[in-house]
Order: structure tokens, then C-alpha cells, then sequence
């Protein structure tokens, strides 16, 4: 068994909360750096080159790269070997997102009824998930999810026999949709299979793989290839003004389910990505 | 690179397209969904307006929090089509401009037109960008609403794309065209 303080859980997360927020991830400038060569349109250009002045004011000048700061979403990886110093594991998890959105002066936006919707001043609950895995390790995954890009997203319950082209035709409508409105260029999150509740589970953990990284399975990213390049045939261009380039990744993740159904998620991402991980 | 400067004037509005690439200066008002549905809760209860809307522009933010010593936080536009079904009302009582990001519902194009008015578009989640242009930054009512409440902010050379003019274009129509021909 290993010990691990809940003092250091709430280090953790302030420090991730602050740190997603404040600095772009090297892999996500890199890719609107590479877009700007292929984008064909003016304002498609010019949006993109906004972005990357954005992130570099953004760290140089220590500004949160977007003012939606978002509703804290944290998945974490927990060893069945590992034991807490004292009872109160998920309060702790926000107790540092309470104390990363003020040290951070990050934005509040949660609200504590979905009808009363007063403010609960500070950022919290996070949405916590926690999955059993093997060994004594634990890894934190803090995710910020601004309202812009996560309203565009979608769950839909297909017919097994609609199989890859439905999914197809139900991704590229939600992204035709959604056009201009979660802030493009984006990354595309699919989860396929499990049920109701799993399948947009699978669509953010599929957003949060890596950017860069690939499907385990050839059949699998070749899907992610396809999907790619048929998104970016719409034409919705970085901020919907037009041009090649409106996503920048799809991610898959797929899990077995029932005979009678086919769950899909979408989930899209805005080019924030504000995301870190850490193992303890 | 068009520059232009508040308030403006019927001419300025006129000769804005969509899809121009606008840098704007001087005053607007932050204001999202809580606020505008105040904005309503005034004029349904027969009361005042916080600020004179004739003439303004709304840009549809919610900020960061300032740390000491600065002006704002970030600062970027949110998605204005949750402000459509108030948007055709203000129209009518003056308001010559929206700033914020995304389409806008048929309704809100059509009041454009018929009240002589603009929608701009921001960058999407450049909000250490948008900060940077804005000089002032100064609570004027709903301080209960936290990031949500009206602010009065300077703008200085303001980085915006015209999206809807006041003949009726639509940028995002437009790009679409392009797209096709």
C-alpha cells in the first residue's frame, strides 16, 4: 500500500487549474502553427494568427488564455493500492479548484442550481471522475471546459445498422451545426458504443488521449483520417469565416455494447484545450 | 484595416461589410445572459435602463477576474446566439451594435437591417489578446452578478470582423459561397 496526503491532492490541482489556463500547450500552437500554412482563406489566416499572438500574450504577460475558464472536470486514475493520509478524498480534489480560481483569478462560472442558478463563487463542484485501476499509482487529468464548446456537443442513439455511415453523417451535422459557435478550430472527441451514460465518457476520454497520438488499432485511425479530412471539406474555416481548416483531430475511443444498440457521442473542443496531467 | 471609433454614426454603419476587418475604439458595455435578462426585468417593471442604450454597442463578455494592478482579465467575446430572443427589442430602443462570436438567429439579421445596425464578431477564446485593447474598465450596475455584471469598457484599436452589415450580408453565408464557386 501507499500513503498519499490529501495536501498534496489539493497542491495538484491548484497548480494544474492555474497552469491549463494561463499556458497553451506546446502540441496545440504547433498545430495552428502547421494550419496557417495549409489554411487558403484571408480571414482564416488571420484568425489563426490572433490565436497564436493570444497565447503567446497570454503567457508573457500572465493572462488566462480565454475568460471562460470553465467547469472543472477531473478524471483520475486511482491505484487500488493507494491509501489516503484521511477521509475526504473528493473534497479535496475542490479544494483545489477552489483555491486554483482565486489564486489563479480564474473565472467563477458555476452555478448552484440549473434553475436558480446562483453563483457558488468559487468554480466549484468540479465533475470528478474516478476509475479503479491496478498497482499503487494515481493520476490527476484536470480538464477546464468552457460553455461554448461543450453546448455544441451531442449523444445520439443509433441503429446497429446505420453502423459507420450514420456516425459519420451524425458527426459532420452536429459540426455543421455548431459552425462557428465552439470556436474552431477544433478537436473532435467520438465515443462509440457502451451505453447512454458510458458513451460520452468515451468521447472526453478520447479528447484528452494526446494531442498528436494516434488510435491503438489501424482500424480505428483510419477512421480518425477519414472523419479529419470530411470535417474540414465543410468548409467552416477557423472561427466559421471560412477556409481548409476546421479541425484539427479526431479522436476515437470505442467499447463493447449491446446487440440492439449503437451509442455516439461528439464532443467538441475549442482550440483552448486547457488540459494537464499528472501522476503522484 | 478599417478603423473606426464610438459612437458611430449612421454613415460609418452604412459603409461597413461583412467580412471587413474593423479595428474599433472607445466606449461599450459587457454584457451576457443574467444581464440581459436585468436589461428586461427594468424595462418590464417599467424602470430604467442602467446606461443609455441609444446610440451603444454591447459586447456579449463575461471577464476573468482583474488582478491588482491591471485593467481586466481576459476578456473574450461569448456566443451571442443565446442573446437572440432579447437582441430585436434592444435593436428598437437604440442599440446600433453587438460585438460577441457565432451566427445570429433571422430574427436578430432582420432587425439589423431594419434598424440600421452591426454585428461584429471577436476572436473566439482570445481573451489575453481582447484584454490587452481594452484602456478602462468600470462597474456600472449588477455587481451581485459576478462576472456577469455591466461593465463600461474603453476599447482601444479593438481587433473585430463585421459579420452582419446593415444591407443584410452574413459573413458566414458568404464564406459558404466562396466555398462552393
Amino acid at each position: 500500500m501507499r500513503t498519499v496526503r490529501l495536501e498534496k491532492i489539493i497542491e495538484t490541482v491548484e497548480k494544474l487549474a492555474i497552469e491549463s489556463c494561463y499556458i497553451a500547450k506546446k502540441e496545440m500552437t504547433e498545430k495552428i502553427d502547421n494550419a496557417l500554412k495549409i489554411e487558403t482563406s484571408d480571414l482564416g489566416k488571420h484568425v489563426l494568427e490572433k490565436l497564436l499572438e493570444n497565447a503567446q500574450i497570454a503567457e508573457k504577460e500572465w493572462i488566462p488564455y480565454c475568460q471562460d475558464t470553465g467547469v472543472a472536470i477531473i478524471f483520475v486514475e486511482l491505484g487500488e493500492e493507494v491509501i489516503f493520509d484521511s477521509p475526504g478524498f473528493i473534497d479535496a480534489l475542490n479544494e483545489g479548484v477552489r483555491r486554483g480560481y482565486k489564486k489563479g483569478y480564474l473565472r467563477k462560472s458555476i452555478v448552484n442550481d440549473p434553475l436558480r442558478r446562483e453563483n457558488t463563487g468559487d468554480n466549484t463542484p468540479a465533475i470528478v471522475h474516478i476509475k479503479l485501476v491496478k498497482g499503487d499509482r494515481l493520476r490527476i487529468k484536470f480538464c477546464a471546459r468552457g460553455s461554448g464548446s461543450e453546448n455544441m456537443s451531442k449523444v445520439k442513439m443509433l441503429k446497429p445498422a446505420e453502423g459507420w455511415e450514420g456516425i459519420k453523417s451524425f458527426v459532420l451535422e452536429t459540426v455543421k451545426e455548431a459552425g462557428p459557435n465552439p470556436c474552431p478550430p477544433i478537436i473532435i472527441g467520438l465515443g462509440i458504443g457502451g451505453n447512454l451514460e458510458k458513451v460520452p465518457l468515451l468521447a472526453k476520454n478520447a479528447l484528452y488521449r494526446g494531442i498528436g497520438s494516434e488510435h491503438r488499432e489501424t482500424f480505428y485511425t483510419e477512421k480518425e483520417k477519414e472523419l479529419l479530412e470530411e470535417i474540414n471539406n465543410l468548409g467552416i474555416g477557423p472561427q466559421g469565416m471560412g477556409g481548409r481548416v476546421t479541425a484539427l483531430e479526431v479522436h476515437i475511443e470505442e467499447a463493447p455494447c449491446h446487440i440492439g444498440s449503437l451509442p455516439v457521442a461528439v464532443v467538441i473542443e475549442c482550440h483552448a484545450h486547457r488540459y494537464r496531467e499528472v501522476e503522484l | 484595416m478599417i478603423h473606426i471609433k464610438m459612437p458611430l454614426t449612421e454613415e460609418t454603419i452604412l459603409r461597413l461589410k461583412a467580412g471587413d476587418m474593423v479595428e474599433l475604439s472607445g466606449t461599450v458595455y459587457s454584457a451576457r445572459d443574467a444581464t440581459h435578462k436585468k436589461f428586461f426585468d427594468a424595462l418590464e417593471n417599467h424602470e430604467a435602463m442602467p446606461f443609455d442604450i441609444e446610440g451603444q454597442v454591447i459586447y456579449y463578455m463575461g471577464p476573468t477576474p482583474s488582478p491588482p494592478g491591471k485593467i481586466i482579465g481576459a476578456a473574450g467575446p461569448t456566443t451571442s446566439s443565446r442573446m437572440d430572443s432579447y437582441t430585436p427589442r434592444l435593436l428598437e430602443l437604440g442599440l446600433k451594435g453587438m460585438i460577441g462570436k457565432g451566427k445570429r438567429s433571422m430574427e436578430v439579421r432582420e432587425s439589423i437591417v431594419k434598424n440600421k445596425a452591426v454585428y461584429f464578431v471577436a476572436i473566439g477564446g482570445a481573451g489575453a489578446l481582447a484584454a490587452k485593447r481594452i484602456r478602462k474598465s468600470q462597474l456600472i450596475a449588477y455587481p451581485e452578478l459576478g462576472p456577469e455584471a455591466l461593465y463600461k469598457l474603453e476599447m482601444d484599436r479593438f481587433p473585430l470582423i463585421v459579420a452582419n452589415d446593415s444591407s443584410g450580408n452574413d459573413i458566414f453565408e458568404l464564406a459558404r459561397k466562396e466555398l462552393n464557386r
